[in-house]
């Protein structure tokens, strides 16, 4: 039975089908957000109206489920549990029995997540952010086991990746096939280790945390509630010593798909394989010390503000060096624009976006005003929509044969990507300058503010495009499932791909290799002038002329 | 662009606006640049029939000198952002004019409680009036705030004084800001406090200093 | 000498030492988050000395030769595991299963006088931090003793003898469990 196995490829797609069904749960929280916002205190088409605590509970939980329960299971465990063991040439994680039970315990926390929208009060409503005291009294909220059952949901997440990111860690320490050193593994599996190691560093003070609020809230301590002697700002730096590292756990997998995808559509070399690596670890240590830029007024002593700017600032340089090095990539290459080329390239075009428009966020005094304002909201969303989104549609386009043994419709993927590019930047672009309007975030709204008013027609312009570019995703829908059915068989590689994933059957067997594979160079030989073709896997043994030089 | 942002009134408002003109000007070079040069390789290396890809790997030090060099020039220009920064940050949040109008705020779901400590210039005495959501000041003379809160975190936004501070229960915060010319303006509240988040706001009326005058006598009449 | 299976690694460290390292490693960023918070609230405040009075000292000093000593016995079940002695490691698990079940009872006693006098957790900042500590690390206690019940369970049932380095792994997180009890008694009791 399915949901007994401990085949790393099975719980990769059971975590692939929990993402997906909180991404429709997640879209429809945005449309109604969207609809208050541009038509405020009127009903949503197919909804109803909206109240204004119910608004809160929608952009608390829009927050929660794309982050927690989209981005992670999507970008994290599906990608990560499938392509781990294949790629570095292992038979199953370390530890199968572990990540069956990590599948259970997330399946859990969705579930309580999901009960806490139809207890007595709501779900909960005090921002995804959680921020004490408005989350930890329940008079300030009117929401009780909503809020409670929120932090239960979260921390049992947390509980099920802690159990993934140790055997992320100890399968690719442990379990390489010979000839696959550290720096032999695809850039994937660098970006999914350095993942898991900030995840698993960062959280445990967040989970101290939220068991402090939980307690507070249950138990009458009043860690966070100062008529008891406790501290509001605890929380903020508590959350935000997780919160920042999170953004990177989460992009960083995003990441490393376009770093799979693009040499193969370039069949070229990917640009700087050390240097990226070097930058990874980097912005990975310094995400460690930046947490506090979001909290410059937060009533934390001032003088704290500026080295918070330094670093945050300038952790764009290892990102910098990156996105260099992915357009570099693309000079004298020779390019072709698949589905899973277009929407890696949509990653990277509007992640480039999103990380100039984090300078804004990072000098404190620019924050003055930017805090707290839709400004805010457009940058995450640059940065986050292509980690999860765009790249997410790129690794599924491109791993789909691997996954599921049959193609997708190219016509359908090129449609889909279309809308989705033009759409997203219609929504988000504008949002930029509703921002810098002033315009506050979490407000039902708008029309309630004298100076909000001339930013509406802008706002309804986004929410038409917000809606645009969800019925965008229906190509998408359409051709996932018609492909499982009715695609093409695929053959073991249709990219002509180096990685040894693609050594395997499509989809692989229980155990995935018929032998272990044995390697001998790096994944991204494309273009060698060692041979003809312009692909070379890791695993095909070299020529007997060129064996001495290996 | 220089549409976008709410007329500026505050003394520092042009501090921070420049601040953000550089940075505008400083990430708009990059975009171009980078979204160009993607635009640019994916036209004219597209696949083509007979086109050889030039094998180039990036792993040593002359190749990654390509990505090397304007991870540098990204280097210099972030610590030019900050330098200015750090100069504007300590003008507005490293120091506190002296003023003699101190006015305290107390955020309340879903209110601005405004307390002006009267003609003795002194919170907590007998003169005291509260207001609630209405802040009166006069144009030109430096204003310092006390940010209270009666029960959550609230966020005290002035947007035409590119002002914010957030009011956080159990502390009593000072702030300061001075607006250069007359008129009336709104001071929403910026951190989601609860279901009347949306709307807890005030005017805030910043008055000539006969206005202000006029103002003070008709709230405090002589005795 | 009994066999042992051994898996293929590419370090040469067992996988299962690997994992509950990094498994410590996270654990220690939960404690160290918590008693991080502790510190630095306690340092920004009064000082919560008279609280600390209310503290019974002795109770806790037993507590502590408690664990220490558990942590021995925990040592000296591996030891019958490498020295292939099973008797050995059948008494010390069972040693160290009823030292940490000694630890729990006296930490409950302790709960219940506090709680009599009227300091529950609700009695004010350093009773938050009092519960929310010795709780999550009690918690702590009680899955250790668990795993260790499971072990005794097997060794006894001698189907322990395939994952023997079980007990190591066991002895890791036990011996983690007491580190942070080394932390929180001065931290709570003498200071």
């Amino acid at each position: 039975m399915k949901i007994f196995s401990t085949d790393h490829k099975t719980i990769a797609k059971q975590y692939l089908t929990l993402g997906l069904f909180w991404a429709i749960v997640g879209g429809l929280t945005s449309y109604l957000i969207r609809w208050q916002v541009a038509y405020p205190d009127t009903e949503a088409p197919g909804w109803g109206f909206i109240a204004p605590d119910f608004y809160n509970m929608l952009v608390t939980m829009h927050g929660t489920i794309m982050v927690f329960f989209v981005a992670m299971p999507i970008l994290l465990a599906t990608f990560g549990n499938f392509l781990i063991p294949l790629m570095i040439g292992a038979r199953d994680m370390a530890f199968p029995r572990l990540n069956r039970l990590s599948v259970w315990v997330f399946a859990l926390a969705s579930l309580v997540l999901l009960l806490s929208f139809f207890v007595p009060g709501g779900a909960a409503s005090a921002g995804w952010t959680g921020y004490p005291p408005l989350s930890a009294n329940a008079t300030y909220t009117g929401v009780n086991w909503g809020l409670n059952l929120w932090l239960v949901a979260l921390a049992l997440e947390f509980v099920s990746f802690l159990m993934g990111g140790i055997n992320f860690l100890t399968t690719t320490i442990n379990l390489r096939a010979p000839g696959m050193t550290f720096f032999r593994l695809p850039l994937i599996v660098w970006m999914q280790i350095t993942a898991a190691v900030l995840f698993m560093l960062s959280v445990g003070p967040l989970i101290a945390g939220a068991v402090m609020l939980l307690l507070d809230r249950v138990a009458g301590t009043t860690f966070y509630l100062p008529e008891g002697g406790g501290e509001p700002l605890l929380w903020q730096h508590l959350f935000w010593f997780f919160g920042h590292p999170e953004v990177y756990v989460i992009f960083l997998p995003g990441l490393g798909i376009v770093l799979e995808i693009m040499p193969v559509f370039s069949r070229k070399p990917i640009f700087g394989y050390r240097p990226i690596i070097y930058s990874t670890i980097a912005a990975g240590m310094l995400s460690f010390v930046v947490w506090a830029h979001h909290q410059f007024l937060s009533g934390m002593d001032p003088r704290l503000a500026m080295p918070f700017s330094i670093t945050t600032i300038l952790i764009s340089v290892p990102f910098a060096l990156i996105v260099f090095a992915m357009i570099a990539t693309l000079w004298r290459a020779s390019i072709s624009f698949s589905t899973p080329m277009l929407f890696a390239i949509g990653t990277l075009s509007i992640f480039i976006i999103g990380g100039l428009t984090g300078i804004f966020n990072g000098s404190a005094p620019v924050d003055i005003y930017i805090h707290g304002t839709y400004f805010v909201v457009a940058h995450f969303h640059f940065t986050l929509f292509s980690a999860t989104f765009f790249a997410g549609f790129a690794g599924i386009t491109y791993w789909f044969p691997k996954m599921f043994g049959r193609m997708m419709n190219e016509t359908l993927g090129k449609i889909h990507f279309w809308l989705t590019l033009i759409f997203f930047n219609a929504v988000f672009i504008p949002m930029h300058f509703v921002g810098l309007g002033g315009m506050m975030r979490r407000i039902a709204n708008p029309m309630q503010y004298e100076f909000l008013q001339p930013l509406q027609p802008t706002n309804v312009f986004i929410t038409l495009a917000a809606v645009l570019l969800i019925v965008g995703q229906i190509p998408f829908v359409v051709n996932f499932f018609w492909s499982l059915f009715r695609g093409r068989v695929a053959e073991r590689n249709p990219w002509q791909a180096n990685t040894l994933e693609w050594s395997a059957g499509s989809p692989p067997p229980h155990g995935n290799f018929e032998r272990v594979p044995v390697v001998y160079r790096s994944p991204y030989e494309y273009s060698s002038p060692e041979v003809v073709e312009d692909w070379l896997p890791q695993d095909r043994p070299p020529e007997p002329s060129t064996a001495a030089r290996q | 662009m220089l549409n976008w942002f709410p007329e500026n009134v505050s003394s520092f408002g042009g501090d921070i606006d420049s601040l953000f003109y550089l940075i505008l000007y400083i990430t708009g070079a990059w975009f171009l640049l980078t979204e160009g040069l993607i635009l640019f390789f994916l036209v004219r290396y597209r696949r083509r029939e007979g086109r050889r890809v030039t094998y180039y790997h990036g792993n040593n030090l002359k190749q990654a000198a390509w990505i090397l060099i304007p991870g540098l020039i990204v280097l210099l220009l972030d610590l030019w952002v900050d330098f200015r920064g750090a100069e504007v940050w300590a003008k507005i949040k490293g120091h506190m004019p002296a003023s003699d109008l101190r006015i305290q705020v107390t955020g309340k779901q879903f209110n601005w409680e405004i307390v002006y400590p009267g003609p003795d210039g002194k919170l907590g005495t007998a003169d005291d009036l509260q207001m609630d959501n209405e802040l009166h000041i006069p144009a030109g003379k430096v204003v310092r705030v006390v940010l209270k809160s009666k029960d959550v975190i609230h966020s005290f936004f002035l947007p035409n004084l590119r002002f914010k501070q957030d009011a956080v229960p159990g502390r009593e915060i000072e702030a300061w800001f001075q607006a250069t010319k007359p008129g009336r303006f709104e001071m929403p509240c910026s951190e989601l406090c609860g279901f009347g988040h949306s709307g807890m706001g005030g005017q805030l009326f910043v008055h000539t200093p006969e206005e202000y005058e006029k103002w003070v006598r008709e709230h405090w009449p002589e005795k | 000498m009994a066999t042992r299976t051994e898996t293929l690694t590419s370090t040469g460290i067992p996988s299962g030492k690997v994992g509950v390292w990094w498994f410590l490693a996270s654990e220690i960023t939960v404690f160290g988050g918590l008693i991080a918070c502790y510190i630095v609230v306690r340092l920004g405040s009064g000082g919560w000395g008279e609280a600390t009075t209310h503290l019974n000292f002795s109770l806790a000093l037993a507590n502590t030769f408690v664990l220490l000593t558990s942590s021995l016995t925990m040592v000296l079940a591996f030891a019958g595991v490498q020295d292939g002695s099973p008797k050995g490691l059948r008494i010390s698990l069972l040693l160290t299963i009823l030292l940490g079940l000694i630890f729990l009872a006296i930490k409950a006693f302790e709960y219940a006088g506090e709680i009599r006098e009227g300091f529950t957790p609700a009695a004010g900042i350093f009773w938050s931090f009092y519960y929310g500590m010795t709780g999550l690390h009690a918690l702590h206690v009680l899955a250790g003793v668990a795993v260790n019940s499971i072990l005794l369970i097997e060794a006894l049932g001698d189907i322990l003898r395939p994952n023997e380095h079980r007990v190591e792994l066991a002895g890791l997180y036990w011996h983690f469990v007491d580190i942070v009890w080394i932390f929180l008694f001065p931290l709570l009791y003498l200071t």
